[in-house]
């Protein structure tokens, strides 16, 4: 497993919408790679005669009737709210 | 030459549809109309994506979104993989939507259409169900620019429908995306009410020369809201492609808006920097599981389709495609159409499809009313085809009564007795009137036996105005030419 480049680093930090250091960069690069080698290891198990799964659990639907119930209130959503406005959360400018 | 001599369009399309459960796809938060409810009154720890909270899986938003893969004719995965799909946006609280990705909920189907080309078939790549996002509202005030958030449309049921790119013309698409619509509306499954929002389309566009195999680079179009701006904005990307490979360039793969006022569509972003979803299995639900039971009791339950339907009405009642198809449009409007037939055992359906899509239409749209709740009942209609077929009144009278029935509620039999509107188809009642006006018009006579024959429709005019308009037309005109040709 090679080291995760600076870009990969900045790429992964753009998408979790973090700013990093320099030196933050540097240290992330370290320790993801070493996550990653770890989790690597899985890949030294062979798994030719097991099927693929995205669960553990029994295959059996977890479902609720379709059936409403009030939810918060929204003075109760927006208590948390740094900043709201006309029932709303107030959100730095959103452009696409 | 014009674009379509020169280039094939390759189009696909990716329908987004609301499903009408009561709650929302993954908690009990009610399912609001969106353009009457308050902002954040349907909303909870778990659609506000607040931490600790799990989803579960709404089974009525399954089973409508069974009933629409099974509409489509495809294939239901016995087992599919709810996936969450990672982007940072502030209509998304949890900071990813749960989508399926991998293993959807059902593939390969087909839908029908009919063009001026014939009929066709497109195919479904997938039907897969997800969570719609909340909506967000740009404000630019005195305290500068920012933007608001209303959840309440978080979490609601989506389906996402995805066709192969297998519509080459501006005419497939819009047939694609209304048979679509009507399909989802005849399961009831979503209202079809496309000014709230309930459907929404992508489209993706490229270009190839025509006999060419190879497919073009392909621009997305999102976000569209309308018929209107599905066929404008896809039009208008042909048209740009086509200018751009004329000039020997390459058309850059992009992901485009559509600005409605200015009729053109705008980068939203190039597909170098499109978000990097990271899709993986939701951790927090178990694979949907749905066994053969419950898609044969789906099955049992659906309804006869638009497509079918149309093709019936076409063989059973002789109706051209273009009348079937308007009367299959809506399926309230299928079903008074045979309410009518039903009732009115001697009047031909041609007749009554004429009566139901242009005078009760016409009718409908002044009183503001739509055919789920109509001015007067398809009994009510029939007795007047009745009246009418069997000539007691004629077309014109049958307009009027028409009306007033919807006015008064009252039968086409009591007004036409009320006012005396029979029409009158009496033999010689008819033959003294004709005899009464050619004695008083003596001198028209003379110029119609001299060779004025236009003076004919004149003749009948002043008959019909004798008999105030209640003489069967048929009948006058006969006798008129009868008592005309003796003369001469």
């Amino acid at each position: 497993m090679t080291k995760l480049s600076l870009a990969e680093v900045e790429h992964i930090a753009q998408l979790a919408r973090l700013e990093l250091t320099a030196e933050e960069k540097a240290r992330y690069s370290e320790q993801l790679s070493a996550i990653l080698e770890h989790a690597a290891r899985l890949q030294e198990l062979d798994t030719s005669d097991i099927p693929p799964t995205s669960s553990v659990l029994p295959t059996r639907s977890v479902l609720r009737p379709d059936v409403a119930r009030p939810g918060l209130t929204p003075d109760e959503l927006l208590s948390n709210a740094p900043r709201a406005e006309q029932n709303q959360f107030r959100v730095p400018p959103i452009l696409e | 030459m014009t674009t379509y001599d020169e280039f094939e369009p390759v189009i696909g399309l990716e329908v987004h549809a609301e499903m009408q459960t009561q709650s929302k796809m993954f908690c009990s938060c009610p399912v609001l109309d969106a353009t009457t409810a308050q902002a954040n009154t349907a909303v909870c720890p778990v659609c506000a994506g607040m931490p600790g909270v799990l989803p579960v899986v709404n089974q009525r938003a399954v089973d409508y979104a069974i009933r629409v893969a099974l509409a489509l004719g495809c294939t239901i995965a016995p087992t599919s993989i709810f996936a969450r799909k990672n982007y940072f946006y502030p209509d998304l609280p949890k900071g990813y939507q749960i989508s399926q990705y991998e293993e959807p909920l059902a593939q390969h189907g087909l839908l029908p259409i009919i063009t001026s080309e014939g009929e066709g078939v497109i195919r479904v790549r997938r039907v897969h169900l997800e969570e719609d996002t909340g909506k967000l509202t740009h404000v630019t005030g005195e305290g500068g620019s920012y933007s608001l958030v209303d959840l309440n449309r978080a979490g609601v049921p989506l389906l996402e429908i995805v066709s192969e790119p297998d519509m080459h013309t501006i005419e497939a698409v819009r047939a694609y995306a209304e048979g679509l619509r009507a399909i989802l509306r005849y399961l009831g499954v979503n209202s079809g009410d496309m000014e709230k929002g309930v459907i929404r389309f992508e489209a993706n566009i490229s270009l190839r020369p025509r006999g060419s195999q190879t497919l073009g680079t392909r621009v997305e179009i999102k976000n569209l809201n309308s018929f209107r701006a599905l066929e404008r904005s896809v039009a208008y990307q042909i048209e740009r492609q086509a200018e751009t490979l004329r000039r020997g360039e390459t058309v850059a793969l992009e992901t485009v808006g559509w600005n409605e006022a200015e009729g053109v569509t705008f980068i939203q972003r190039s597909k170098e920097e499109a978000h990097d979803y990271r899709y993986f299995p939701e951790p927090d639900l178990p694979p949907l599981v749905v066994d053969e039971a419950w898609v044969e009791k789906a099955r049992a339950l659906l309804p006869e389709l638009p497509q079918a339907i149309l093709r019936r009405f076409q063989q059973q009642y002789q109706l051209s495609a273009y009348d079937a198809g308007l009367l299959t449009a809506e399926r309230d409007l299928a079903v008074y159409f045979e309410a009518v037939l039903a009732a009115a055992p001697g009047v031909s359906p041609k007749q009554a499809a004429n009566w139901v899509l242009g005078d009760l239409f016409a009718l409908m749209n002044s009183l503001g009313r739509d055919i789920s709740s109509p001015p007067l009942s398809p009994d009510a209609l029939a007795g007047l085809l009745q009246a009418l077929s069997a000539g007691q009144i004629n077309n014109s009278t049958a307009k009027t009564v028409l009306t007033e029935m919807a006015a008064s509620g009252k039968s086409a039999r009591q007004i036409i007795d009320e006012r005396g509107l029979t029409q009158i188809s009496d033999a010689s009642f008819v033959s003294d009137l004709v005899q009464r006006v050619l004695a008083e018009n003596a001198g028209e006579v003379e110029r119609y036996r001299a060779g004025k024959e236009s003076l004919g429709q004149w003749f009948f005019g002043q008959v019909m105005r004798q008999a105030q308009g209640k003489a069967n037309p048929q009948v006058v005109r006969e006798e008129l030419q009868r008592q005309l040709d003796t003369l001469k």
